[in-house]
């Protein structure tokens, strides 16, 4: 009896950190920790997979071109004969190596743009969000063809175009938190102590919006996978004899008639569970430094 | 309001006309000379010929003067002329455009007529089996590449079973109305992801409004539940739809360019894909131009849907 009425009314002796309560909230969403598992498994499918299972992805093979799933091969092969799942491990690296390093670099930007542009305010935060605005009227993806239609883009260079056409939400976002962070009283003891503005953005401003910084980082790259997903799949994203999950979904529609199934789906189903398990992930990160913020 | 309506408009056009500042650098930052691309590799030879070219066209002033007399046409609705069609810009708009603007109504209004009922039902309903399911079919499409579902609906629904046709229809605007057998998968491949946002959106909307105090006071006074729900709930949950349609303008364009693509349809966005595969710049820039008025006139109606719709929101600032 006197068991039920003891601790759990009691606070804990030592207030534990914002981030193991962080961390606590996310765990506890299922759906989030199921995303991480299965972001794990795509990624050692991936990186790992090839080390085990190999396959020959450089050299066409007309011998065995559109194999239906058997003995051979356990999703069939493609038009030029590669295996299937072979191919889907090689088509993954590049996918999510794009995404994920475009959207690093699309965060760092977008956040510098919109922390200077909300911290100095006035006319310069004027000229640069008029600049984004009109950025933000093209479509990404309207935005991003004509670039790459200029040059065959290397894998390098196709990180370059999807960051600097995916920055713009991220600084927006950024702007609007700089503005309330600026007025803060800590910002304010910095300045009249001496600080100056590049210390105010790197030290200030920039880590204390560090929670929506990472919850759109984490959005970002699940918009940056699909975005390099869909310029391989119109053919002037990542260039033969490369390929990525879009690259294998290009090839997949002309041989749609024939009916071969098994070059449709397995890179679609890995683009759904990848954008599905972020958004996931996304979602209870918000939920996270949600708690965080209660405290503020 | 005139005054919150006189500067928003101010806003718009200095953003439309930095778009055309970015649309120009796009322009003149494409590798190669334009003289030669388009007279031919011979000119080289000739430079008189090429510097009568670029007189005659005014490469030969200084870039913010080129600029000056390319917003100029632009204004005057002239588009540029496409390399490899042999056209103007302007008319391969004329044709193209209205079978893009076809397929996007088309499809959003369907996308609404089944988001609206769908995000309410699941809101009333929250947190059980039907609210799950239609969560998790919601969280598949907006995770699907439209590219993905259009292929997976040709393999389906035209080779499979042959319901429909594999391939948009081919003819003009008209063909839109009559061809509905060829029409039907490319309108459903674009709405599905409609869908999956809009009812998502309707769905926390609905949330929000339900908690209003106005709601109760409805149920207090006894209003019948079906009067509360289309009355209070469902018409004040339509504000932020209403912005989001609004908003959404590039993201459905992007998804068209896609879906025309997949479907051969012979739209706006299929012709930009096949300028690209072809380095045909200013057909890809003058359709820039007119995606980026689309959108910056969305997100204008958008505020002043808002703040005609929602009194408490006259912008005042």
């Amino acid at each position: 009896m006197t068991a039920a009425a003891e601790p759990a009314t009691l606070p804990s002796a030592k207030p534990r950190s914002l981030f193991a309560r962080g961390l606590e909230v996310f765990a506890e969403n299922k759906l989030a920790m199921a995303g991480a598992v299965i972001l794990v498994v795509i990624a050692a499918f991936c990186f790992i997979g090839p080390l085990v299972y190999r396959t020959d992805q450089v050299h066409v093979n007309l011998a065995s071109e559109d194999l239906p799933p058997g003995p051979g091969g356990p999703l069939g092969t493609d038009a030029s004969g590669y295996d299937i799942l072979g191919r889907l491990m090689m088509a993954g690296q590049t996918s999510l190596e794009v995404g994920l390093a475009a959207a690093v670099l699309a965060t760092v930007v977008g956040t510098l743009w919109g922390a200077v542009s909300g911290y100095f305010g006035g006319i310069t935060d004027s000229v640069m969000m008029r600049l984004v605005d009109a950025m933000l009227s093209i479509p990404t993806l309207f935005l991003a063809l004509v670039v790459v239609s200029m040059f065959a883009p290397t894998k390098g260079e196709l990180i370059l175009v999807i960051a600097l056409t995916s920055w713009l939400t991220t600084s927006r976002l950024i702007r609007g938190e700089a503005l309330s962070l600026r007025v803060r009283d800590y910002v304010q003891a910095m300045r009249v102590m001496g600080g100056g503005s590049v210390r105010a953005v790197f030290r200030h401003i920039a880590p204390n919006a560090i929670g929506t910084i990472i919850v759109n980082a984490t959005f970002q790259v699940a918009d940056a996978i699909m975005l390099v997903v869909a310029l391989s799949y119109l053919g002037l994203g990542i260039r033969p004899p490369q390929t990525d999950w879009g690259g294998m979904l290009n090839q997949g529609l002309s041989s749609v008639y024939d009916g071969y199934w098994w070059q449709i789906f397995p890179a679609g189903i890995a683009i759904i569970l990848v954008i599905i398990s972020i958004n996931f992930i996304g979602d209870a990160l918000r939920d996270a430094f949600e708690v965080r913020l209660q405290r503020h | 309001m005139t005054g919150f309506l006189i500067r928003r408009v101010g806003q718009a056009i200095i953003v439309l006309l930095l778009v055309t500042m970015i649309t120009f650098i796009l322009l003149r930052s494409i590798p190669g000379n334009v003289a030669i691309a388009i007279l031919g590799p011979a000119a080289y030879r000739n430079p008189a010929v090429l510097a009568q070219f670029n007189h005659a066209y005014g490469f030969d002033r200084p870039w913010f003067s080129q600029y000056l007399l390319w917003l100029g046409h632009l204004l005057q609705g002239n588009l540029g002329f496409s390399w490899t069609l042999d056209q103007s810009v302007a008319s391969l708009l004329g044709q193209r455009l209205p079978k893009t603007i076809a397929l996007v109504g088309i499809s959003t209004i369907i996308a609404l007529i089944v988001a609206v009922p769908v995000g309410l039902w699941q809101a009333v309903r929250r947190n059980k089996p039907v609210d799950y399911a239609c969560t998790a079919l919601s969280f598949l499409f907006y995770a699907a590449p439209p590219f993905f579902i259009g292929t997976v609906l040709i393999l389906l629904f035209s080779v499979q079973i042959p319901l429909f046709g594999p391939e948009g229809p081919q003819g003009g605007l008209g063909s839109d109305f009559t061809d509905w057998h060829d029409l039907t998968l490319p309108v459903v491949t674009l709405a599905l992801v409609t869908i999956a946002l809009f009812s998502r959106y309707m769905r926390s909307a609905v949330l929000d409004t339900i908690t209003e105090d106005y709601v109760r006071t409805a149920r207090a006074k006894g209003a019948s539940r079906r009067r509360v729900l289309w009355r209070h709930v469902m018409r004040n949950s339509l504000i932020p739809i209403a912005t989001l349609l609004g908003l959404s303008i590039p993201g459905i364009m992007s998804g068209a360019l896609i879906t025309e693509s997949v479907f051969n349809y012979p739209g706006m966005g299929y012709l930009f894909f096949q300028s690209a595969q072809k380095q045909d710049y200013p057909t890809m820039l003058g359709f820039v131009i007119v995606v980026a008025i689309a959108t910056v006139v969305g997100s204008l109606l958008a505020d002043v849907a808002y703040a005609v719709l929602d009194p408490r929101v006259r912008y005042t600032r």
